[in-house]
């Protein structure tokens, strides 16, 4: 063993630290199509006093240091692009505390979407939190971490707005608390009333510091559920349609997916609407807000509602939904990748519209999935494309269509959503200089050493 | 290899890893060793870059890949369409180190003193019906079942009392069973999971060449993972025959009284075998013979019937205890999730998640608050 492997072995015991060859293939590399780039070490920390040591040694020897939670962005994150340390965080899975009537939790920062789900079911029936459809490995920490989104996003906003507190190892090994909890025991706000520090850290993908807990808003969990699918083949009317849904204030969630196959799926737009109440009458009464207030497109044959075959419904309500996966495998390659632009729900046609011809151009098999955030302030648009790890052609060909994404959206006004290192580096480019300062003087004042995921966010 | 065409498409989302409802992961290697190379996920991924000589065959390699414990909460779990295959791949990429010769020195051993003396414990064929002696069973001559004990039943002691228990059941129920006595030899169901095709279809021949010479139609296994040989791999070497693990013969009886049963006072929790459950959909028999004794409570583990957390015993990690060790180690964990139950009692129905089970209590002193007893030890007991 290295010196560096002992000294961390000392931190977190033997057995959870590695450089062997195995882990560092592994390691190396995201689901995605980001290029590969080892590691020279992964190391599991299982408590805040294990990452502190953990990222003074890393100071001391100026050695990279990359939080992994799931490693599921699929835009290489976690991919040491500078060698290092991985810091997998999976072992730190704890559910802290459950705050009922004040609605939120306090997780460890290796705690996963999925198991916070089934422990509220089973210990808190009545409450929810925003689940995303990534797998349910998805770590909550990394979700806040990346701005995602989740079943509660149009009515609450990106995930990472539902956080009440955080506690982050800084690149100086200290332990910060971020929020009400820094002074208080109690963890409902992550800034206000006080300056909200949680910005130095959300949206940086680990550059700034390593989330050790999170806290995060816990919502009413109504018994029921229910979805139905408005349809419609004019692109030009979704902003519409989706701004008389989102008037109506009746909705959990909407989704919009288009897809090619099956063949009666083709140049439609299905407007999944997702419904919950606590009675029939409740469930009734949304269903009807929503119906009338799409009446006025149904009447002029511009769409309608489909009828969603019972075998569809599980597939749909599925939190997550697991068969967002299997895009991975329609052209059984074990592959997609999606870059997921947040742009104005009125770019919704012209964002369709480039994901056809970019699919057409390279040949691919695409499928476009938005999600609206807000009551319509914007939405997150996937351009997502399935390849085959196989064909290393149709991967390269997926990279270019992507590429071709990045600039579109940016032109569009779109601002792109866990970019990549290349996307990172465009948007830094377009940025306002003022800002990008600012985002430089805390970089260099949280982190001089530059040893926190180097690459991401380089504003120097 | 076989399946190579398969293992690039894992999208390595990790839905393998987990129960159905993510309330814990449920991999038994991944929660021993915490890499993501130990998961499903992983060992794809690594195969897929040894295949394609971007890794070498390494003892970290052999660890990840042996230590699979082939309990298919994988199978269970995945969510693409090859998920029915995963375990086959896991257990064709051992076979191809076992083809190449260089795989960990416990699965050497292992094979090795299966193909020398025709059971894992180097014990002597002629010793292997010991376990009867005192019992009324016969040696199988025409009756109506063959009962087939395999090689754990036969050579180790506790479970050598299960297979009396068993034994002595059937007996009293009034059953017309034999047993091959000295020349019954292993099914070969761990040599195949460890990846020796080879050996195990020699093993697989020579038992069926000796169930259709000796006239046998039907056969009640005492362990799951000779039931699973019999039931599922025998058929495509030419060996058909009706299949029954011992609590299903032993259900119906129980449950018509046919077997009458006394009052046994006791809290009871059952451990599903991965080979009966996950690999033989057989979650109910166990469970109804459990129901059907007086005075037993029957309490669920959060993790049963399909998201059943596996005791480690499985893939041949038994024999290799690749798995174990460390207050990860499988069977320690589950030993645990028996004692969240409240219960006093963990009921199995394989000899050696028995023997797994009954080893982590005693290494987390457990002794004055859990036993493990077989489900037909449990009968036992009821019949007075």
């Amino acid at each position: 063993m290295s010196d560096i492997t002992l000294s961390l072995a000392k931190i977190v015991g033997e057995n959870y630290v590695s450089s062997g060859e195995e882990e560092l293939y592994f390691y190396a590399r995201d689901p995605g199509l980001m290029p590969a780039h080892k590691p020279d070490y992964v190391i599991m920390p299982k408590t805040a006093e294990e990452v502190q040591k953990i990222v003074r040694l890393a100071g001391k020897e100026k050695i990279p240091l990359v939080p992994m939670g799931a490693g599921m962005a699929l835009t290489g994150l976690i991919i040491p692009l500078k060698g290092g340390i991985i810091v997998d965080m999976k072992r730190m899975n704890k559910i802290l505390e459950v705050n009922e009537k004040a609605r939120y939790v306090i997780v460890e920062g290796g705690t996963s979407h999925g198991l916070l789900k089934s422990y509220l079911e089973k210990n808190y029936p009545r409450l929810r939190h925003s689940i995303p459809d990534s797998p349910a490995t998805a770590t909550i920490a990394a979700n806040v971490m990346i701005h995602g989104q989740g079943r509660l996003t149009q009515q609450y906003g990106f995930n990472s707005d539902m956080v009440t507190g955080l506690e982050v190892v800084l690149p100086s090994g200290e332990i910060c608390k971020i929020g009400s909890c820094s002074i208080s025991p109690d963890w409902f706000s992550k800034g206000a009333p006080l300056p909200d520090l949680s910005g130095l850290f959300l949206g940086w993908f680990g550059s700034t510091g390593i989330i050790t807990k999170v806290a995060l808003k816990l919502y009413p969990r109504k018994r029921m559920r229910d979805v139905e699918i408005f349809i419609t083949d004019r692109e030009d009317l979704i902003p519409d349609i989706i701004y008389e849904i989102t008037h109506t204030e009746m909705v959990e969630d909407i989704n919009i997916f288009a897809q090619p196959l099956p063949m009666i799926f083709k140049d439609n737009h299905h407007i999944t609407i997702f419904l919950t109440g606590d009675t029939d009458e409740e469930l009734e009464f949304k269903r009807k807000m929503i119906w009338d207030a799409l009446d006025g497109f149904i009447k002029s044959k511009d769409g309608g509602f489909m009828s969603v075959p019972p075998v569809m419904k599980p597939t749909l309500l599925d939190m997550p939904q697991k068969s967002v996966c299997r895009f991975a495998d329609v052209k059984k390659g074990g592959g997609f990748e999606y870059s997921g632009p947040i742009i104005l729900v009125e770019k919704y046609p012209e964002c369709s519209r480039k994901l056809m011809e970019l699919a057409s151009k390279y040949d691919l098999a695409y499928s476009a999935m938005a999600r609206i955030i807000g009551r319509g302030h914007c939405m997150m648009f996937g351009f997502s494309f399935t390849f085959n790890r196989a064909d290393p052609d149709m991967m390269e060909r997926v990279r270019k269509a992507l590429h071709e994404v990045s600039e579109y959206a940016l032109s569009a006004g779109g601002v792109f959503w866990k970019p990549t290192v290349d996307e990172q580096r465009m948007a830094i480019e377009r940025m306002d200089p003022n800002t990008r300062n600012l985002m430089k003087m805390i970089k260099n004042n949280l982190d001089p050493n530059g040893i926190m995921n180097p690459g991401n966010w380089e504003v120097n | 290899m076989k399946y190579e065409e398969i293992v690039h498409r894992c999208f390595r989302c990790g839905y393998c890893k987990f129960t159905g409802d993510y309330s814990a992961f449920n991999c038994p290697s991944y929660r021993k060793f915490s890499f993501e190379t130990y998961s499903p996920g992983g060992r794809m991924w690594l195969i897929h870059a040894w295949l394609n000589d971007e890794i070498k065959n390494s003892s970290r390699l052999q660890e990840i890949l042996f230590s699979c414990a082939t309990c298919a909460n994988c199978v269970e779990h995945c969510v693409f369409t090859f998920s029915e295959d995963l375990v086959n791949i896991f257990i064709a990429a051992r076979e191809e180190m076992v083809n190449k010769g260089i795989i960990p020195p416990e699965v050497r051993d292992f094979l090795k003193n299966i193909n020398i003396s025709g059971n894992p414990y180097k014990e002597p064929a002629n010793e292997r019906a010991k376990w009867a002696d005192g019992t009324s069973i016969q040696t199988y001559d025409g009756q109506d079942y063959l009962f087939y004990i395999g090689c754990v039943g036969s050579y180790d002691e506790r479970a050598k009392k299960i297979a009396r228990a068993v034994g002595n059941i059937l007996i009293k129920a009034g059953l017309s069973i034999g047993i091959l006595g000295n020349r019954e030899q292993c099914d070969g169901n761990e040599v195949r999971a460890l990846g020796e095709m080879g050996l195990f279809q020699h093993l697989a021949e020579q038992n069926i060449a000796l169930f259709k010479e000796l006239g046998i139609k039907k056969i009640i296994t005492l362990d799951p993972h000779a039931f699973n040989a019999f039931k599922k791999d025998y058929p495509d070497l030419e060996g058909k025959f009706e299949i029954y693990h011992y609590t299903q013969i032993l259900a119906p009886l129980i449950q018509s009284k046919k077997i009458p049963l006394k009052e046994y006072k006791a809290s009871v929790t059952y451990h599903d075998p991965c080979y009966l459950g996950r690999h033989n959909e057989e979650y109910d028999a166990p469970r109804k013979i459990l129901e059907a004794i007086p005075g037993v409570d029957l309490i669920e583990m959060d993790q049963s019937r399909e998201n059943a957390f596996c005791c480690g015993g499985g893939g041949g990690n038994f024999f290799t205890d690749i798995l174990g060790g460390g207050e990860d180690s499988p069977n320690r964990v589950r030993v645990g999730q028996a004692l969240d139950t409240g219960s006093q009692i963990i009921a199995v129905a394989c000899p050696q998640c028995a023997k797994m089970l009954d080893d982590a209590i005693k290494v987390e002193e457990l002794e004055d608050k859990l036993e493990v007893l077989d489900i037909a030890e449990i009968v036992t007991r009821a019949l007075g």
